[in-house]
């Protein structure tokens, strides 16, 4: 049984990789039109050494802002959960914030930072990934069942206390849950300022030439890089969920 | 206002209490008097948020009643306290712990400084006790509902408390296994003594497991009325159908309508 549960997901992407192929030659689509699987392996090979330098670049600027909203986030949220003030002042705060479509954030703050690439890149990515896990946890610890406080609470335990031994590790499988939102958001804050910037750094910025001139191999080849990268950085989150949560699945799953 | 009674664990002397909202104090307790005797058991049964669970909350020391004195074992209760187990509808057992771990949560709190094979050890004889031997190294989703309410009352009872307080503990169980759970109750008391007052919606649990029911009236609650349940435990099961329960049963639920203001006394 177990063979299929990796071939069947296998065959599934060699048909799509299959069709692909067959599109562009049936077409007869030239390189600067649209590029086929086959182009994909020809441009890794020519601009492998940029890969992997453009690559690391995305790869730490994006954990380090996705560390940095995880801080944050975690902190903010845990504000907003335990006092109910600071959740009716933050909260309008933060969905004004978050509605504001990031693209026109990278702009302006790189008016106020000129220069500072790397800051800006992780800045970005912070602040598009910060809003899920403050709202997971802020949910978390605000609809925590009154009887679990209570328990403890007779007890003569302090809010400490019950914050640590009860209200924290129950909010986990909602603060991962939000951190694979995270992810995925944090790689689009990376790839926005290194797209968006002239003489930027990373893949966004292998991207952005390679669409200078139309060089479709290149751009898929980018985009298949971004999305293992993606991929790595989400089974990371969920090894580390399986680790500190995995109380929260059921077994089978 | 004196002192407590000697020999009574529990009293709660002329205790009023009002929620503040928005439209003005909503009052939920009004001159309520209780008396639990050390080692017995006080059932309170009325009307649907008559302000039950104020009540326990009261005695926990989570709350400090606007009017009168809630006592305990001869001290003021005007904090939280160690020496109070509780257990509630929903168990609320940590799903994050196993069995045994969730039992011994209390003693983390109450004897920090108890060593851990101690503390293993206690948690381990309740869970016998309760018929969840074995269980000790589940987590809680791999029970059903009545083995995390048994651990949910070792979890209550593990630092030995002066008052166990349940809150409606078997309201959502189905009835044989409710009934399970009342002689567990009295098995429990019969090798672990314990004072305790449980607030429930089911007339025969109060009979079967109270020494005394306590009716409260509609709220703002008062005590409509004591009855006495002179019988000793532990109690067969078969009390349940005697003539004397189905007797009391049925005054008891005359006192609820009159404290619903259905009949006139």
């Amino acid at each position: 049984m177990d063979w299929k549960k990796v071939a069947v997901p296998l065959v599934a992407v060699l048909i799509l990789l299959v069709l692909w192929e067959a599109l562009v030659w049936v077409m007869g689509w030239p390189d600067y039109k649209m590029a086929s699987p086959s182009d994909l392996g020809p441009a890794f090979i020519e601009f492998q050494h940029l890969f992997w330098l453009y690559g690391w670049q995305t790869l730490w600027r994006t954990v380090a802002g996705l560390a940095v909203a995880v801080v944050f986030g975690t902190t903010l949220g845990m504000v907003m959960g335990l006092s109910r003030m600071l959740n009716d002042a933050l909260y309008p705060l933060l969905v004004g914030f978050n509605a504001i479509p990031k693209a026109t954030v990278v702009p302006v703050i790189a008016l106020m930072f000129v220069g500072q690439h790397d800051f800006n890149t992780v800045l970005m990515a912070f602040l598009i990934s910060f809003f899920p896990i403050a709202v997971s946890v802020a949910i978390g610890l605000s609809t925590l069942e009154p009887e679990y406080r209570d328990i403890l609470r007779s007890l003569g335990a302090s809010r400490f206390t019950v914050f640590w031994k009860i209200a924290l590790p129950k909010t986990l499988p909602e603060f991962f849950g939000a951190l694979k939102v995270a992810v995925t958001l944090a790689f689009i804050g990376t790839n926005l300022v290194e797209i968006i910037t002239p003489h930027g750094r990373g893949l966004g910025h292998l991207f952005q030439s390679a669409q200078t001139n139309s060089d479709f191999p290149l751009m898929f080849a980018v985009l298949l890089a971004l999305a293992a990268l993606g991929i790595a950085l989400y089974y990371v989150v969920v090894a580390l969920e399986r680790l500190f949560a995995g109380w929260a699945m059921r077994p089978g799953h | 206002m004196k002192g407590p009674v000697l020999g009574n664990l529990i009293e709660i002397k002329g205790v009023t209490h009002a929620y503040k909202t928005k439209a003005g104090p909503f009052p939920v307790l009004r001159d309520l008097n209780i008396a639990i005797p050390e080692g017995s058991f006080c059932a309170v049964v009325g009307p649907s948020g008559c302000g039950k669970s104020t009540l326990t909350r009261l005695i926990a020391g989570l709350m400090i009643p606007d009017e009168g004195e809630v006592w305990l074992h001869g001290a003021l209760v005007k904090q939280p306290r160690k020496t109070v187990g509780m257990a509630f509808q929903n168990p609320v057992l940590l799903e994050w712990r196993t069995i045994l771990q969730n039992v011994m949560l209390p003693l983390e709190i109450v004897a920090p400084g108890m060593p851990r094979a101690q503390k293993e050890a206690r948690a381990r004889a309740l869970l016998a006790m309760v018929g969840l031997e074995g269980f000790e190294g589940k987590r809680p989703s791999e029970l059903s509902g009545g083995m995390r309410q048994r651990a949910s009352l070792c979890r209550a009872l593990v630092h030995k408390p002066d008052i166990l307080i349940l809150d409606e503990p078997f309201g959502a169980l189905d009835a044989f296994t409710r009934e399970d759970l009342w002689q567990t109750m009295h098995s429990l008391r019969a090798r672990e003594p314990f004072t305790a007052l449980l607030i429930t919606h089911d007339l025969r649990e109060s009979v079967y497991l109270g020494d005394q029911v306590v009716v409260l009236s509609g709220r703002p609650a008062t005590t409509q009325c004591v009855m006495e349940v002179p019988i000793p435990g532990p109690r067969p099961l078969e009390m349940l159908y005697a003539p004397d329960t189905v007797a009391r049963l049925a005054r008891l639920r005359r006192e609820i309508q009159i404290a619903q203001g259905r009949e006139v006394a």
